[in-house]
């Protein structure tokens, strides 16, 4: 599975109600112990994690009286799950989630019984889960040896194949002749997908749709891994042309009992990374769902599994067929919806496993249970841009407000408002969570809530995220992984901002303006309000630009709104050809909550305004506007030259700098790559000019709105 | 009144069984004496003032009055919106063609958003000059509220005969200014005039009243403390460039605003001299050369915010709003009301080094002084080698004075400017020294450097607001005293561990030892670099301590608090004044 970075959670009312359940189940699960003998009870654990998993996991424990310690490094000292526990230690530097001895030792100091891993960082490091386990610390999590063999792609398919799992049709063998290849494309069946051993990032891989294609494909592929990886070998497998991601979570105990607590469909992803998680899967006959779980559990059993892990398959829409990819031997981001259709606690089974008590639910029970529940769907809200590549985005987070939680909807976040969502990890802000009676249900719900999510600082998908849910191909569960390519138009497609909320942004400007020199309410009591006969005084033009989400300047959408006001709070407005007359409009003692009511309708809307940009949510929308710059500004302030420079478009280390001083460069020609948040972006030239300096080398870690490259001034010249 | 009446009867029959009560038990409790006191309501309390009123609005009385008043109002509302467009329609388009705003749309735009303009006299000039029409008598007054400050507002319309003073203009303007002067209100002039109406000279120019009253008002505010702030947004010609020159501070718009006694075509008819408008009185030419002008705007609408920002640090009381920057609450400061700079403050050592040969860039160093790094530069184009400019301190306003190079007349005449500004705002003053000294040579004393640095050093020992000084490099010679050195009375004087202190550089004081042909003593020069040396200074006490330069910010902080008397408040009311006497200023 690919999403593996670390996150965070929010309290909500969901999982109280989930735990009662589970809590329900607790008499009949220790009666029911064949050896009690086996159990040893968690008195304290360390969760060796950071963000809303590190809450997430806190809160089970906290409800089962379990002590945690929590550890936080020195860019996560304030966050959320750092906080959460009296037992905070500081490991330093933003990389020690990753340094296993560290925290093994703090456990030990702290008198702990047992680690919780998490999800990512160190979850699947056999070697950890090891030393843990010499050191007389109970690591939450498989065995060391099923995370070794799990970890081992040759050796898992191996096993799979053994254990009767179906893997992907391929060849992984040493005789890499061209003939040889092509006969085992053959045997497989065209499609087939060629892959480079070492290959990865997309690198070296090549699809042969019929045998006349083969060999010109796999000479273009060998030819691109010997340039990228310096190693030619292939492995060839059947290419699956319209595959689904299904997986099956699986739970395991030390008395060798094993269930399935359904599927989850995670097609829809970008950047190889889920971004909406549903359960049940749909557009999926029983017959096939039941053979899923069944071969998830012979996938678990054959590694001698214990707890929480995960089985995923590629399923092929076209045949219906289903392949082995991998086991997650680990909690999954996605864990929540599992629970919700369960109405379990899968971190509280996880602990009770580590405890050695056997699994609370019997399959026959979880089978007759999910159905009962309907269907929940997770959307994981991320700091990032959609319309740029999904790039990710950083920022404090100057508004938040969540939908009010409830059994059915869950919020799982590690941030409030205020915090900072940093370069050094995954800029995932929440995962909400809602469950309904049936799929088209849970999707409205799903859309209602996105809308009701209110964040400005960062650039999020919350936009995106609720294009999705009303996407009809995706409504109609014709889910598959290419889905956000396949529907890219639909999905970006450009959206007019209505007049009123021009106008609103424009209110809320000049309120706040008078909210902060305290105007109104004190001195004369009628501030605003026309004077005399004759002219009022009071008719501005406020001009605003609407930022192109794709980040090109030339897309920027400016408007002027012509504001007079004619009285305390009072308006009369004209935007975009159309005329408000009267507006009445207050905002809220925070300086946010604007109210305003238009000759046609009373709006609402959330107004952020921190520097030049302006977050407006009006009706469930996000708009991002930002404050025009005036006519002076360029010459007063000095802007051009701002302008002959290329900027990090975030925090950021320079990895390398493709170019040249005086090197004559083309618009989009590559100048350098940073990498922020693990990720690697090039950095392309906005225009054709030549490089007058490298500003940053490699090595050099950039604060947001720094140089990296200078152009020579055409007009100087 | 009529609702009232009921109530109190009830209050009565309610309250009799009470009053019984009482009585029965002061029977049984000797010691209470008192009967139980009556419960007003301040609701009911107030009926006792509110006016009845018996208007029948349906009576035929009402509707005729009402029909014939609201014709009257319509009458003057129709007149008063006539009136309020300005000049003709043709000089309107064409004011608007140059890329100006109109007189009542600069107003609009200078005053705070939510809040009202009361105009005056808007009739002025109406029917008053036969065949000819005065609209508002060509310039518009009033009261009107900027950064939180009650001002009053007199701004030019050129679009009316070229904004020339008619005898109506000038009555309305010295109207404005005495209400200026009985209110001690700050005066803010839009100036866009083509000065006196010449062929009404004799009823404008001459009489105590007339045009000249204009300037001495002006004078006479600023010296009673009621600051005059003025922006050129057109011609000022002849009488009119006084409005400005007479300011306190003055913005000018480039190639729109003009300043001259007398334009191109006099100069010409007078001279001989064939010179462009721009080039005799352009903003290029008075915010750099001449510095009549202070701060050099793009636009209409950059003057304005230029304006507003003068305003904002004019120390004003807190009448209605917030004046003083850093008043607001900030977001990103924790509530505490003012930002910490946006720059690192731990970048100073990086930024200065310890090679004073080395120019030290000043406005670094402020950045990483003040609040918000925010810094308002007062005559930033004019006598560069001296930086000026307002900021503030955890809140607390300040002006601050710094070197950037060798002291030259302009710089010094700027000082000098600047500390009159802030003495008379009360506004406390920062000297960041980095002086090698005045500037010397022909030119220099031809130029009157000598006299010329005296105002500034007269400026700065008679100011009577609270001085600190940091030494951030070099503090020598007459620079010394210039920049508030320890012999004029800092209230704190602090080092930079690069600080050097001596009359002049240890080469050039062997070097003139020789040229007066004295034995040079051959330790002289390194007993100079000893003797310069901050330790050396701060053994003897000739400062207050040496700091490291990232913690300026908390000395200056700390120093300010002290001068508040330790309540950390600002100026109280009763501080407020001109107490400053100053010495003759050698002209």
């Amino acid at each position: 599975m690919s999403t593996m970075l670390p996150l965070r959670v929010q309290r909500s009312n969901g999982p109280a109600i989930l735990l009662n359940a589970v809590f329900r189940n607790k008499r009949w699960q220790y009666t029911a112990a064949t050896k009690p003998s086996e159990t040893r009870p968690l008195r304290s654990i360390l969760i060796a994690n950071r963000g809303e998993i590190a809450l997430r996991v806190n809160r089970t424990a906290s409800e089962y009286g379990i002590r945690t310690t929590t550890l936080y490094t020195n860019p996560d000292a304030r966050s959320q799950h750092a906080l959460s526990s009296p037992f905070a230690v500081n490991l330093g530097l933003p990389t020690a989630y990753l340094n296993g001895d560290r925290i093994i030792e703090v456990a030990k100091k702290q008198g702990c019984d047992g680690i919780h891993p998490g999800y990512g960082f160190l979850s699947e490091n056999s070697a950890f889960a090891e030393k843990c386990k010499l050191a007389g610390l109970v690591f939450i999590g498989p065995p060391a040896d099923a995370i070794e063999a799990m970890g081992n792609k040759s050796r898992s398919k191996e096993i799979m194949t053994n254990a009767g799992v179906p893997c992907i049709p391929g060849y992984h063998g040493t005789n890499q002749s061209p003939e040889y290849l092509a006969s085992e494309a053959s045997r497989i069946g065209f499609p087939v997908l060629l892959k480079a051993v070492k290959g990865g990032g997309g690198k070296g891989m090549r699809i042969a749709r019929t045998p006349e294609e083969f060999l010109p494909q796999l000479e273009s592929a060998k030819s691109e891994a010997r340039n990228s990886f310096g190693d030619d070998a292939m492995l060839v497998e059947k290419y699956i042309t319209t595959p689904r991601h299904v997986e099956v979570q699986i739970f395991a105990d030390k008395h060798g009992n094993c269930v399935a607590l359904g599927e989850r469909d995670c097609s829809v992803q970008r950047r190889h990374q889920k971004i909406l998680e549903e359960s049940p899967a749909p557009n999926l006959d029983e017959e096939t769902r039941q053979d899923l779980w069944d071969k998830a559990r012979k996938a678990a059993l054959a590694v001698g599994y214990e707890g929480a892990g995960t089985v995923e398959f590629i399923f092929d829409t076209t045949t219906g067929a289903f392949f082995f990819m991998e086991m997650n031997t680990r909690l999954q981001v996605e864990h929540p919806v599992t629970e919700l259709v369960t109405g379990e606690d899968l971190v509280h089974w996880q602990l009770l496993v580590a405890q050695g008590a056997p699994l609370p639910l019997t399959q026959s029970a979880i089978r007759e249970r999910i159905p009962q529940h309907g269907h929940a769907i997770e959307a994981r809200i991320y700091a990032e841009n959609p319309a740029m590549g999904f790039l990710p985005s950083t920022g404090r987070l100057t508004h938040l407000r969540t939908p009010t939680p409830s059994p059915t909807l869950r919020i799982d976040a590690g941030f409030a408002q205020g915090d900072e969502v940093s370069s050094y990890y995954d800029p995932m802000i929440a995962k909400l969570i809602v469950r309904g009676p049936d799929r088209h249900a849970a999707l409205q719900k799903l859309h209602v809530a996105l809308g009701e999510y209110e964040i400005a600082g960062p650039t999020t998908n919350i936009e995106f995220l609720k294009r999705l849910c009303v996407s009809p191909a995706f409504v109609a569960g014709e889910v598959e992984t290419g889905y956000i390519e396949k529907y890219r138009d639909e999905l970006f497609a450009a959206e007019k901002t209505p007049p009123e909320v021009w106008a609103q942004a424009a209110l809320g400007v000049l309120l706040q303006e008078a909210q902060s020199r305290q105007v109104l309410g004190r001195g004369f009591g009628e501030a605003g309000s026309k004077i005399g006969f004759g002219a009022d005084y009071q008719a501005r033009e406020v001009h605003l630009v609407e930022v192109a989400a794709d980040g090109k300047p030339e897309n920027n959408v400016a408007m002027t709104v012509k504001a007079r006001q004619v009285g305390p709070g009072r308006f009369a407005l004209e935007v975009d050809g159309r005329e408000f007359v009267p507006v009445l409009a207050e905002l809220g003692a925070n300086g946010k909550s604007l109210r305003s009511f238009f000759p046609h309708t009373r709006l609402g809307a959330t107004f952020v305004r921190e520097d030049e940009q302006i977050t407006l949510f009006q009706q469930g929308r996000q708009y991002r506007l930002q404050l025009g710059l005036p006519n002076w500004a360029e010459e007063a302030l000095g802007m051009k030259t701002v302008l002959n420079s290329v900027l990090a478009p975030m925090p950021c280390k320079v990895l390398r700098v493709e170019v040249k001083e005086g090197e004559i460069v083309k618009k989009d020609q590559a100048l350098v790559v940073i990498e922020s948040m693990k990720m690697e972006t090039v950095i392309r030239s906005p225009q054709d000019g030549i490089v007058q300096k490298v500003v940053h080398g490699a090595g050099d870690m950039c604060k947001a709105g720094t140089a990296l490259v200078e152009f020579i001034d055409e007009d100087s010249k | 009144m009529a609702s009232s009446l009921p109530f109190r009867y009830q209050l009565t029959v309610l309250l009799r069984p009470a009053a019984k009560f009482a009585g029965r038990r002061r029977a049984q409790c000797p010691y209470q004496r008192r009967r139980i006191a009556t419960y007003t309501h301040s609701h009911q309390a107030a009926q006792l003032s509110v006016l009845p009123t018996a208007v029948d609005t349906l009576s035929e009385e009402y509707k005729t009055n009402s029909q014939q008043f609201g014709d009257l109002m319509s009458q003057l509302e129709d007149l008063h919106g006539k009136i309020a467009q300005g000049g003709p329609q043709k000089a309107r388009d064409k004011h608007v063609a140059r890329g100006k705003m109109l007189p009542r749309d600069r107003v609009t735009a200078l005053i705070d958003p939510g809040t009202s303009f009361l105009e005056l006299s808007q009739l002025a000039g109406y029917n008053l000059y036969p065949g000819e029409d005065v609209p508002a008598g060509g310039i518009i007054t009033g009261i009107g509220t900027v950064e939180g400050v009650t001002c009053i507002i007199i701004a030019n319309d050129s679009t009316v005969k070229g904004g020339t003073y008619y005898p109506i203009t000038v009555k309305k303007h010295l109207r404005a200014q005495t209400i200026a002067q009985e209110n001690r209100l700050p005066c803010i002039y839009l100036v866009d005039s083509g000065g006196a109406n010449l062929p009404h000279q004799a009823s404008v120019f001459p009489d105590a009243s007339h045009f000249g009253r204009i300037f001495y008002n002006q004078a006479r505010l600023s010296s009673q403390g009621v600051p005059q702030l003025s922006a050129v947004l057109g011609p000022c010609t002849a009488g009119g460039a006084y409005v400005p020159s007479m300011s306190d501070e003055s913005v000018i718009v480039d190639k729109q605003g003009h300043i001259f006694l007398a334009g191109p075509p006099l100069v010409k008819a007078a001279t001989g001299e064939v010179v462009s408008a721009e080039e005799l009185g352009g903003a290029a030419t008075h915010a750099e050369v001449s510095g009549v002008a202070d701060y050099r705007a793009v636009d209409d609408a950059h003057a304005l915010v230029l304006l507003r920002r003068c305003v904002r640090n004019l120390n004003w009381p807190r009448g209605v709003g917030v004046s003083g920057v850093g008043g607001a609450e900030e977001e990103g400061s924790g509530g505490r009301g003012w930002k910490e700079p946006i720059y690192d403050v731990e970048e100073l050592p990086g930024i200065v080094g310890t090679s004073l040969r080395r120019q030290i860039p000043i406005h670094e160093v402020i950045g990483r002084i003040v609040d918000g790094s925010e810094f308002a530069e007062f005559k930033p184009l004019y006598g560069t080698t001296l930086v000026t400019g307002f900021a503030a301190i955890y809140g607390q306003p300040v002006g601050i004075v710094a070197n950037n190079g060798i002291l030259f007349s302009e710089s010094a005449l700027k000082g000098a400017h600047f500390i009159q500004l802030c003495a008379q705002r009360r506004i406390p003053l920062i000297f960041l020294q980095n002086i090698s000294g005045f500037m010397v040579g022909a030119d220099a004393e031809r130029g009157g450097i000598a006299k010329n640095g005296a105002k500034l050093v007269t400026a700065v020992a008679c100011a009577d607001v609270p001085k600190f000084t940091v030494v951030v490099g070099s503090s020598a010679g007459a620079g010394n005293y210039g920049m508030c050195g320890r012999a004029y009375s800092p209230r704190l004087l602090f080092l930079w561990p690069n600080a050097k202190t001596s009359v002049m550089g240890p080469e050039q004081l062997s070097a003139v030892m020789e040229a007066v042909g004295k034995t040079v003593d051959p330790d002289l020069k390194a007993r100079i670099v000893r003797e310069s040396d901050a330790t050396f200074s701060s053994a003897r006490l000739w400062d207050d301590g040496v700091i490291p330069p990232s913690h300026t910010r908390r000395v200056l902080g700390m120093g300010l608090m002290a001068a508040y008397g330790g309540k950390g408040e600002g100026w109280r009311e009763s501080d407020r004044g001109t107490d400053t006497r100053w010495g003759v200023f050698r002209m």
